[in-house]
């Protein structure tokens, strides 16, 4: 067994810790690091609670090994109030009534923040789409749809977009 | 679930990969994307004594078009192909398969070698390269050969790769004029694999044959988890070849690709089932791809 001493910005902080190879990231993050916002749901690459961003791309960090993010930056869903608070997104889950239980959300954040990196102006099927390695098992997703949708209105108004039409004055 | 210990090694050129490769034997397996090894060893299904990632590696997630074929580096990510314009303009049976593996987060690790090299008859690659009638590159301590996409895949989880061997490209070659392809697949949720799934690649012929026009001039088809190995439906093609495309010419191809394959019972369902699956997917997905080679798209 290779133990590897790895250094992982997190969060915007460095961390530097000595693993086993073996140790899965989301487990660096919740037993190494204490930040215990990124669940684990099903443990076979399936549910997506455990998604988070590495390197800028959102990954389910239960199939990834935490020596592989070595140098890197991961952010979880605590970075997203780090200013305490609340990002577009979480109001929009607290608006819309984006969770019941709550297990799923941490995934949904992050999967949405990436969706909306990507596209800040979906339509609902390409939200569907985009939270689709995500499982929801309370809010049968309409409500998390909705609250996408709000954190997306929020983000970036159509109004507001450059170049936009309607990015005008008394537009 | 925790996988057993390994030791870890993170070579940041080819050469120093092959080397290790050379060093540790059989003991090794290659990491790429690990969307199916990591599950792999959280399961204890494999429990190799050695990973050697080859994610630092530089340069090799590439998709670009090179003389007379379109080369994808053994590193690109699945989402890579979705957000290729080349892919999205030229090779439409490569974007549909891109956007039906797995789901969107294990397509931002997922490579389409690794879908490749890890042989399971389940994936979505092996089907649409064997249409594309790709070439697959690897390197190895005794240089660089190129093994034909029907050589690939010998075995349940094995490939003509030698120990030690990477693979490095896939190179799918540049459709012709009147060419279309597509891939269907049937699957019961995002996420799972195929039910079965039917990639087809398929040239016409041009309209200044006369009466041959519009004729099927050459086709091939991969299939998707119905076989224990990756397979080409070639009673299908042959069913096809040459042949104006009118329903009773499809119907015989999906009930020659219905006899031909090999599918198993399971959750998924029953042998019969999956045949006739097999029928239906066939017309549907020669159909589609013959539309796409009329409205000028490859």
């Amino acid at each position: 067994m290779s133990q590897h001493e790895v250094t992982i910005t997190v969060n915007g902080e460095k961390q530097t810790r000595t693993i086993e190879a073996r140790l899965l990231l989301v487990h660096f993050i919740r037993e190494n690091l204490g930040l215990t916002g990124t669940h684990i749901g099903c443990d076979t690459t399936s549910c997506g609670a455990c998604t988070i961003s590495l390197d800028g791309e959102a990954v389910k960090s239960c199939t990834v090994f935490a020596v592989q993010a070595d140098g890197g930056s991961v952010e979880t869903v605590e970075s997203l109030a780090a200013s305490g608070t609340l990002h577009p997104l979480q109001e929009g889950f607290w608006e819309k009534h984006g969770l019941q239980c709550g297990f799923c959300t941490p995934g949904m954040l992050m999967s949405a923040r990436s969706l909306l990196a990507r596209n800040p102006h979906p339509t609902e099927d390409e939200i569907r789409h985009g939270i689709s390695g995500n499982l929801c098992r309370c809010t049968g997703y309409n409500k998390i749809v909705e609250a996408i949708q709000y954190a997306a209105d929020k983000l970036a108004p159509v109004g507001a977009a450059p170049g936009s039409p309607r990015d005008s004055k008394g537009a | 679930m925790i996988p057993a210990s390994f030791d870890y090694h993170a070579p940041k050129t080819l050469d120093e990969a092959i080397a290790l490769l050379g060093q540790l034997g059989d003991s090794a397996k290659i990491l790429a994307g690990g969307q199916s090894l990591i599950p792999a060893m959280r399961f204890r299904l494999a429990s190799p004594e050695v990973l050697v990632d080859i994610n630092r590696i530089t340069d090799l997630g590439y998709i670009a078009e090179r003389g007379d074929h379109l080369a994808i580096g053994a590193l690109a990510r699945e989402h890579a192909l979705e957000a290729s314009e080349i892919v999205a303009a030229s090779y439409p049976l490569l974007l549909d398969t891109a956007k039906v593996i797995a789901d969107p987060l294990v397509r931002n690790k997922a490579t389409v070698g690794g879908n490749l090299a890890h042989a399971d008859p389940a994936n979505d690659h092996p089907a649409t390269m064997l249409a594309y009638n790709a070439q697959i590159i690897a390197r190895g301590a005794a240089g660089t050969r190129t093994i034909a996409i029907d050589d690939l895949f010998v075995g349940l989880f094995e490939t003509s790769l030698a120990p030690g061997e990477i693979l490095t490209e896939i190179r799918i070659p540049r459709p012709a004029a009147n060419s279309g392809g597509a891939y269907i697949k049937i699957e019961r949720k995002v996420g799972d694999y195929a039910v079965a799934a039917v990639a087809v690649q398929l040239e016409l012929t041009g309209a200044g044959s006369g009466a041959n026009a519009g004729a099927i001039k050459a086709i091939r088809i991969g299939l998707t988890n119905v076989s224990p190995i990756p397979a080409r439906a070639k009673a299908a093609e042959a069913a096809l070849l040459g042949k104006q495309p009118t329903d009773a010419v499809l119907e015989a191809a999906g009930k020659a690709a219905a006899a031909e394959c090999n599918p198993s019972a399971d959750l998924r369902g029953q042998v019969d089932y999956k045949r006739d699956l097999v029928r239906v997917l066939i017309k549907r997905t020669v159909r589609r791809a013959i539309e796409r080679a009329r409205g000028g798209r490859p």
